[in-house]
């Protein structure tokens, strides 16, 4: 097994193998994550932290991650309102930042960001978002929660709901999942569809893509079902919104109709899509999507140190 | 007489220039775009010929530039690229052809156009070049390596024209 990337920019740019390698050094990081006996893996180095916009989540998913693996962390949480960045250009900023570090966390408005800060940068870059909904971390910790539950990623019956549309950690799944799987269901409200051009690519790769409204008709057949949050802005009208949101609420009753090994997830946070009763049944895997994201994230990190030091 | 010959002669009757270049195979109605691209006016005071939806062999229609006074810089070529990729250079010196060029439209192009993405890194960091994969020839729709994001060709020409 050689892993020989050097930034995590997008899950575009990661191989089936690679994306594979992550996953199961995933699974060999689960004990240091919950904590017990501290690890030396990445003593001594220093990961930086690089916020262009706040997302608190994810920057402490990957301090965390980098504490666990006994490294440090550095951290410039607010860019804009630091002397770091006033008015510098994000390729001086980056110039500056790696020499206190070994590797870059970026969270950028601008598309295209991370690539950019990885063609200056000598030290390993991980995009944490960057405008255009590229965040590859997001999408690993959801193949990671699929694949840990059902124990692979091959043949099994997907199906995306919600905002189909803008919402774009499923666009970044649906491209990612589809490499293992050969259809994908898609559950949208009219308006929120997958993008026509994503739908296309999909079928480009012989990939069947199963459009419905029925959500409780596909149900029954489902190993996956990802649901995702419908926003009110996204309706002409609150009487629009509050139609359609009856509709994909996942509740009790819906899920007599499911397998008993259905994994329902969610990148969080929800609103009211999945009523609080579904949280106690063994459907629920929001939860244990925040963990395996830190379990990712220190595959992530302790991968590219070690492809770096190779 | 063979119907390319005749082709020629046809364009014989167009008046020849002595030194400068000519610009053939240009898609049918983007002369006008070529000579804004060029930044020529037809002020200059040198001729200048300018011909129109001609037929072609190659193309269905075509347009044809003959430029007396300028020999066409291989930066100037590359843009004409983008909006005729079929067009063919001859540099004429001494009213004969000197050198053909025929336009290549490489897989990746730098600088030239933005990307039409304004939230992109390019559009927005100093330092930066902009670049982009071809993603399809004719017409010319190309990729930003950074963004993903298309520019259409009706976008390129805009901005060639300066219009954006
Ligand atoms: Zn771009």
């Amino acid at each position: 097994m050689t892993f020989n990337v050097k930034n995590i920019i997008s899950i575009a740019d990661l191989a089936d193998k690679d994306i594979l390698t992550i996953l199961d050094r995933a699974d060999k990081m689960e004990r240091l994550a919950r904590g017990g006996k501290q690890s030396r893996l990445l003593e001594g180095r220093i990961l930086a932290t690089l916020f262009y916009e706040p997302s608190t989540r994810t920057r402490l998913s990957f301090e965390s991650a980098m504490l666990r693996l006994g490294g440090s962390t550095v951290s410039v949480a607010q860019v804009g309102s630091s002397s770091v960045a006033k008015g510098e250009s994000l390729a001086d900023t980056i110039r500056t930042v790696e020499s206190y570090s070994d590797i870059i966390v970026l969270r950028h408005p601008q598309e295209g960001a991370a690539q950019w800060a990885a063609e200056v940068a000598s030290v390993p870059i991980i995009n944490a978002g960057d405008g255009a909904g590229r965040h590859p971390t997001q999408t690993l910790l959801d193949l990671a929660t699929i694949r840990k539950s059902q124990g692979k990623l091959e043949g099994l019956n997907v199906a995306v709901l919600g905002d189909l549309r803008f919402g774009r950690t499923v666009h970044s799944l649906s491209y990612a999942i589809t490499r293992f799987t050969d259809k994908l269901y898609c559950v949208a409200p009219e308006g929120l569809e997958l993008p026509p051009e994503i739908v296309m690519d999909l079928q480009g790769q012989d990939k069947e893509v199963i459009q419905t409204g029925d959500l409780q008709g596909i149900l029954p057949n489902l190993d996956v079902l990802y649901v995702t949050r419908i926003q009110k802005e996204r309706f002409p009208s609150p009487a629009d919104y509050e139609r359609v949101r009856g509709q994909y609420v996942i509740d009790l009753s819906l899920l007599e109709h499911a397998k008993p090994t259905l994994d329902i997830l969610h990148p969080l946070p929800r609103v009211d899509e999945i009523a609080p009763a579904v949280d106690k049944t063994p459907h629920a895997r929001y939860f244990t999507q925040v963990f395996n994201g830190l379990v990712v994230r220190m595959a992530v990190l302790d991968l590219l140190m070690e492809a770096q030091k190779a | 007489m063979t119907p390319k010959a005749s082709e020629g002669s046809r364009e014989l009757s167009v008046q020849k220039i002595k030194d400068g270049t000519v610009i053939d195979h240009i898609s049918a109605g983007y002369a006008l775009a070529v000579l804004q691209i060029l930044g020529i006016t037809g002020r200059e005071g040198d001729i200048l010929l300018v011909a129109m939806n001609m037929h072609s062999k190659r193309l269905d229609k075509k347009d044809l530039i003959k430029i007396e006074g300028r020999e066409l810089t291989t930066e100037e070529i590359n843009r004409i690229a983008l909006v005729a990729p079929k067009a063919t250079i001859n540099i004429i010196r001494s009213f004969k052809v000197h050198h053909k060029q025929r336009i290549k439209i490489p897989d990746e192009i730098e600088g030239i156009v933005n990307c039409a993405n304004p939230s992109c890194i390019t559009n927005n960091e100093r330092g930066i070049t902009s670049s982009f994969t071809v993603t399809q020839r004719n017409p010319v729709t190309l990729r930003c390596t950074y963004c993903k994001q298309i520019t259409s060709h009706n976008q390129i020409i805009d901005q060639l024209l300066g219009k954006s």
